[in-house]
């Protein structure tokens, strides 16, 4: 599509400032007088701490002051918080042990955080801590998830002496358990969905500023929602109520969940600052990112899916053990509870379904929300059993999948959702065109020919998105509600400036956004700037997570909008001298009915301001408005992904050889942006399918703790994806989008898993599919083909 | 990084005299794998004498019979090499598969094995072409050079100058990549010059570089892959172990590593 209106491929108008070195990341902040912030952090997993001996490194050169959990408790800093309620099966809450900023009494994993020291340089401060004594008294560390609360077993916080954070449920047992004693068949599996480390581009970092003439904070901070951190830091942490608390999340440099959450560094940042008086900055480096990020994903699970006698799903049962580490991060509880066990209906009709979910302590960093939060492990169990039943009963995985898919909406799943529209035949069929599934079987014996084992996975994924309905996250525990804002200003020469609660971090919202605006008022995209990301600029918002920026951040701005024209159209009406009710607007133009007289949005907008034309009594001067939306229902973006694998028996080497993902979004507004969305997302799915992983020592040791042990995906292991798309217009918001930011991570791990697994022709293969893993895995491949 | 005197001579006299003279000195090459030590604060030394001021310590020719490489040549420089691409094409695309663009740009031969670090992918080739390693004192074959797991024959104040390689051997050298670090997991450079045939594997010993006796002997009676087949992989105990690669895994990849680097030295 031409021009830069929805559906147009506008180039993302952020990207300039971007590769031209002139953004404006936290650590190109540089305050007056600023110090520098090194944290001190635990080496061992699970410690007692005898004492923290600071007198020798107080007196160092360059030192600032330090500070530890005693100062912390002295100044009454109140601890982080875990923002959503989770109730165990008989109703009671969930164990929330206690997590102060810096360590009171104890340590809990490799890099908690036992004091900071602030100095003139970072190099000062890095030497004053080596001269800090802390004496510990070292406890049994806990890291294995399947062991975490057996008996006998180390208690990490009090408030949990097992272990257990929570023991969760939901669905309908007893129909469930009906439902399996009439099954003709049972598939039966056993996953683990490893654990991921997020490397965003940019570290974390934090710029913590005071002013005593004013008595205020200033907070510049790496947050995917600016607004969300002064809550927290002002109502839970008590650094300063909200009017005294400004925090700015300037260009942040990649989240995928990451930068969501209040972290003890940016509270010790803003607190410190008024304690020593200067500005303090903390910069993470990449081993503290690996230490000290949420985690994410780390799932261990057992999943049982009911079939009856003509190959039609009955009933699923899953029980999910999931590692929350040593402290309950922001939104931890939610993932692995109402982010995920209410996906486990994927795109197919099952009438019955019971989930439970273990929750547990591990000496290990704290995990939390990451790109899909909850969706892609949910997609793994439904997606990987789906695979396996279909090849058990002897039939295709894509048939097995049409003849269960849902075919009309909307659908009620029997785990809280109410799917409101979807065509998954339609993403299915068009998928394996595009893949050209029909000539698989020639390139499998191409590549048998060649010594190399073939295969081809199937991954029909839904996902959530759009959070969410705030009445009904309420009642399911969150703590904040999931609207969106956004305020549309028009200035008198006619150009606009839309203040949105959304946060881009790469998503490319400075682009989007002034799309639909300039489009809908038609004027020239220039002429719209997107501001986000300082709390004493924008409105209240709840920022940029679970791909919900476009169904519900813009739902806002169209709801302003929509305002901002009523109110043009009375301005107009007056300028016009025609009735506000015979004016129309389109293209740009303000006209009245069945003339030609007309007048242009720049004119409305300079009449609006500079009032000429009515009086105050008649219309108040000024054209600018501002909207909350709360959405109706969830988003379910959903699609088709096929991935074809060839396998290296020798070496065990897994080269991703074909991709295909036929994706429905909904309304697309920028063709370009989604598919680099996608494409990032599959990257971040393959990363986990074939490379990533954290790995602990039995000690509690990271032992991926750089780049050389923890493998990212590089461009070299990814092929050339397909991407295309079906759609369905999302029917409960208004510009009938469903999102797209996390789809290509949801969907990708059980795709690849399905393509290996066909290829090796068994399914004793655990994510990551390492050379080494799928070696072996051929191996027992060959033993059993020359039984 | 703790504080240091900085040093850079501009010949190899001067760099020869400060080695002498400064006290816990360090040399810097590329600056790969020192600078991160010295960040990390695993390497603190007092004083860090720079070579890239050097103009000796660069560039690659041919002398008779002889490849010679400057210490302060980098990975790129010997990769893209013309000289090298036509006379020993193997050692040109082993360099060009070290690392990343950034890493080879930097990155030294005289660093590489002055480090010898056991993932390293020069202390293979070298010891399999049977090259020679010149310092400012002397002359040191590869095999008497790499004397285990990031140790060298390198006395104090000894400053890598070249080193030399024979030319004429067939020569291939294949790599298993460490999928996180492209260190090698398993590196196996294969030479044939006249009915010599030397197998030197990286990446896998404990011990750092190895000769695989074995193999040798299989193919010196036949440079074929197929020669390999009912040979015997070196022994997992004594080769690493870690998150990526167990031992029997190492050991496995020795076989097919060697088999491929065979076919590519004999062209086929
Ligand atoms: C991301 C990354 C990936 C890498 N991947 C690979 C890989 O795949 N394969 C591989 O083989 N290597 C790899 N390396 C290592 C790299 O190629 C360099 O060879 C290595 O870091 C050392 O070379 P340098 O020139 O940087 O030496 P420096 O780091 O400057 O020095 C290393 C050591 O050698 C000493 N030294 C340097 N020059 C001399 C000299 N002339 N005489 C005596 N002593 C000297 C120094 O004092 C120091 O102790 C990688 C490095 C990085 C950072």
């Amino acid at each position: 599509m031409a021009g830069t209106g929805i559906g147009a491929r506008v180039e993302r108008k952020e990207d300039f400032r971007f590769i031209t070195g002139k953004g404006n990341y936290t650590d190109d902040i540089n305050r007056e007088g600023q110090t520098h912030a090194y944290f001190l952090r635990s080496p061992h997993a699970h410690a007692v701490i005898k004492s923290v001996d600071t007198k020798k490194a107080s007196g160092m050169p360059g030192v600032v002051g330090i500070l530890t959990g005693a100062d912390i408790e002295k100044d009454k800093v109140g601890g982080l918080i875990c923002g959503w309620m989770i109730n165990n099966k008989d109703g009671s809450p969930m164990r929330a042990g206690a997590h102060p900023a810096l360590a009171q009494g104890k340590v809990r994993y490799v890099g908690d955080h036992v004091a900071v020291v602030i100095a003139e340089t970072l190099a000062e401060a890095k030497d004053a801590a080596e001269a800090i004594k802390v004496t510990y008294a070292p406890l049994p560390a806990v890291v294995d998830l399947a062991s975490a609360t057996k008996k006998g077993i180390t208690t990490i916080h009090d408030v949990a002496p097992d272990n257990q954070v929570y023991d969760w449920h939901l669905g309908d047992k007893a129909a469930t358990d009906a439902a399996f004693k009439k099954a003709k068949h049972v598939t039966k599996i056993d996953l683990v969905n490893n654990r991921l480390i997020p490397n965003a581009m940019e570290p974390r970092a934090a710029v913590g500023d005071y002013n005593s003439g004013e008595d205020a904070f200033t907070l510049y901070t790496t947050s995917q929602n600016p607004h969300v951190a002064r809550l927290v830091l002002s109502a839970f942490i008590g650094i300063a109520p909200e009017h005294k608390l400004r925090v700015i999340a300037p260009d942040v440099g990649g989240g995928f969940g990451s930068k969501i959450f209040i972290y003890a560094e940016e509270t010790v940042c803003v607190w410190a600052a008024k304690k020593v008086g200067r500005p303090v900055k903390w910069v993470a480096d990449r081993t503290e990112a690996f230490l000290s990020d949420a985690h994410g994903r780390d799932h261990l699970t057992h999943a049982e899916m009911a079939m009856d006698e003509n190959g039609k799903i009955t009933a699923m049962r899953v029980k999910t053990r999931a590692n929350l580490g040593a402290y309950l991060s922001t939104f931890s509880s939610s993932v692995p509870t109402y982010l995920y066990a209410p996906l486990l209906s994927g795109q197919y009709n099952i009438p019955a379904i019971y989930a439970e979910v273990e929750a547990v302590y591990t000496n290990t960093a704290p995990v939390d929300a990451y790109r899909g939060a909850g969706r892609p492990e949910a997609t793994f169990v439904v997606e990987r059993i789906v695979e396996v039943a279909a090849r058990e009963l002897g039939l295709d995985p894509a048939t097995f999948r049409r003849k269960n898919f849902i075919k009309s909406f909307p659908h009620q799943t029997p785990v809280i959702m109410c799917y409101d529209v979807g065509d998954y035949d339609a993403s299915l069929k068009k998928a394996m065109e595009v893949h050209d599934v029909k000539g698989f079987a020639k390139r499998k014996r191409d590549s048998a020919k060649a010594g190399k084992l073939r295969g081809l996975g199937y991954s029909a994924y839904i996902e959530a998105c759009g959070i969410a309905p705030s009445a009904a996250v309420g009642s399911l525990g969150a703590g904040v509600g999931l609207w969106e804002s956004a305020e549309v200003r028009v200035n008198p020469v006619g150009t606009v400036e839309v203040l949105t609660g959304s946060h881009s971090h790469g998503q490319g919202h400075e682009t989007t956004f002034a799309q639909l605006v300039a489009g809908r008022l038609g004027i020239p995209i220039e002429n719209v700037s997107i501001v986000h990301g300082d709390t004493d600029k924008v409105q209240m918002g709840m920022g940029t997570y679970g791909s919900r920026s476009g169904a519900v951040g813009m739902s806002a701005i169209v709801k302003a909008l929509d305002k901002v024209e009523a109110k043009a159209k009375k301005v107009a009406s007056f300028v016009l001298e025609a009735s506000e009710k015979d004016i129309d607007f389109k293209d740009g133009k303000f006209s009245v009915k069945g003339t030609d007289k007309s007048v242009d949005f720049a004119s409305v907008a300079l009449q609006a301001y500079v009032a000429h034309k009515f009086t105050g009594a008649e219309l108040e001067p000024g054209l600018k408005e501002g909207a909350f939306y709360d959405p109706t229902n969830f988003t379910f973006p959903s699609g088709v992904h096929i991935a074809e694998v060839e396998i290296d028996p020798d070496t065990g080497v897994t080269t991703v050889a074909k991709w295909t993902a036929v994706d429905d979004f909904g309304v697309i507004i920028n063709p370009m942006i989604v598919e680099g969305q996608v494409h990032g997302g599959i990257a971040q799915g393959i990363g986990q399918a074939l490379l990533e992983g954290a790995v602990y020592n039995d000690n509690g040791q990271l032992l991926t703790a750089s780049y050389m042990d923890y493998a990212m995906p590089r461009a070299d292991d990814l092929p050339s994806f397909r991407v295309d798309h079906t759609t369905t217009p999302c029917p409960s918001n208004p510009l009938g989008i469903k999102g797209c930011g996390e789809a290509g991570a949801i969907a990708s791990p059980a795709a690849m898993i399905n393509a290996i697994t066909d290829a090796l022709g068994h399914e004793n293969i655990a994510m990551p599919a390492t050379p080494q893993a799928v070696w072996k895995a051929a191996q027992a491949s060959f033993a059993k083909a020359a039984e | 990084m703790y504080a240091f005197d900085f040093h850079r001579p501009s010949t190899l006299r001067q760099a020869n005299s400060l080695v002498g003279k400064v006290a816990d000195n360090k040399l810097l090459a590329g600056g790969q794998t020192l600078l991160p030590t010295m960040k990390q604060r695993l390497a603190s030394p007092a004083a860090v004498i720079d070579l890239s001021g050097v103009p000796e310590l660069v560039g690659i020719e041919q002398k008779g019979r002889n490849l010679v490489i400057g210490a302060m040549t980098t990975h790129a420089e010997v990769a893209n090499s013309a000289l090298l691409k036509g006379a020993l094409p193997g050692l040109a695309a082993l360099a060009g598969g070290i690392g990343d663009p950034h890493v080879r740009n930097r990155g030294t031969i005289g660093g590489s094995i002055a480090n010898n670090d056991p993932a390293a992918d020069y202390p293979g080739g070298l010891l399999a072409l049977g090259a020679t390693v010149v310092t400012n004192q002397r002359k040191i074959s590869a095999a008497d050079f790499f004397t285990g797991m990031f140790s060298t024959a390198l006395d104090e104040g000894e400053i890598i100058t070249k080193v030399v390689v024979p030319a004429g051997a067939k020569f291939a050298y294949a790599k298993f990549r460490n999928p996180a670090s492209r260190y090698a997991m398993v590196g196996v450079a294969v030479a044939k010059k006249g009915a010599k045939v030397v197998v030197a594997v990286t990446g896998a010993g404990s011990d750092g570089v190895f000769r695989w006796a074995d193999a040798e002997a299989a193919l010196t009676k036949r440079f074929n892959a197929k020669a390999l087949d009912g040979v015997k992989t070196p022994a997992a105990k004594g080769l690493n172990s870690d998150i990526h690669a167990s031992a029997e895994y190492r050991s496995h990849l020795i076989g097919v590593m060697t088999k491929r680097a065979v076919t590519t030295a004999s062209g086929k």
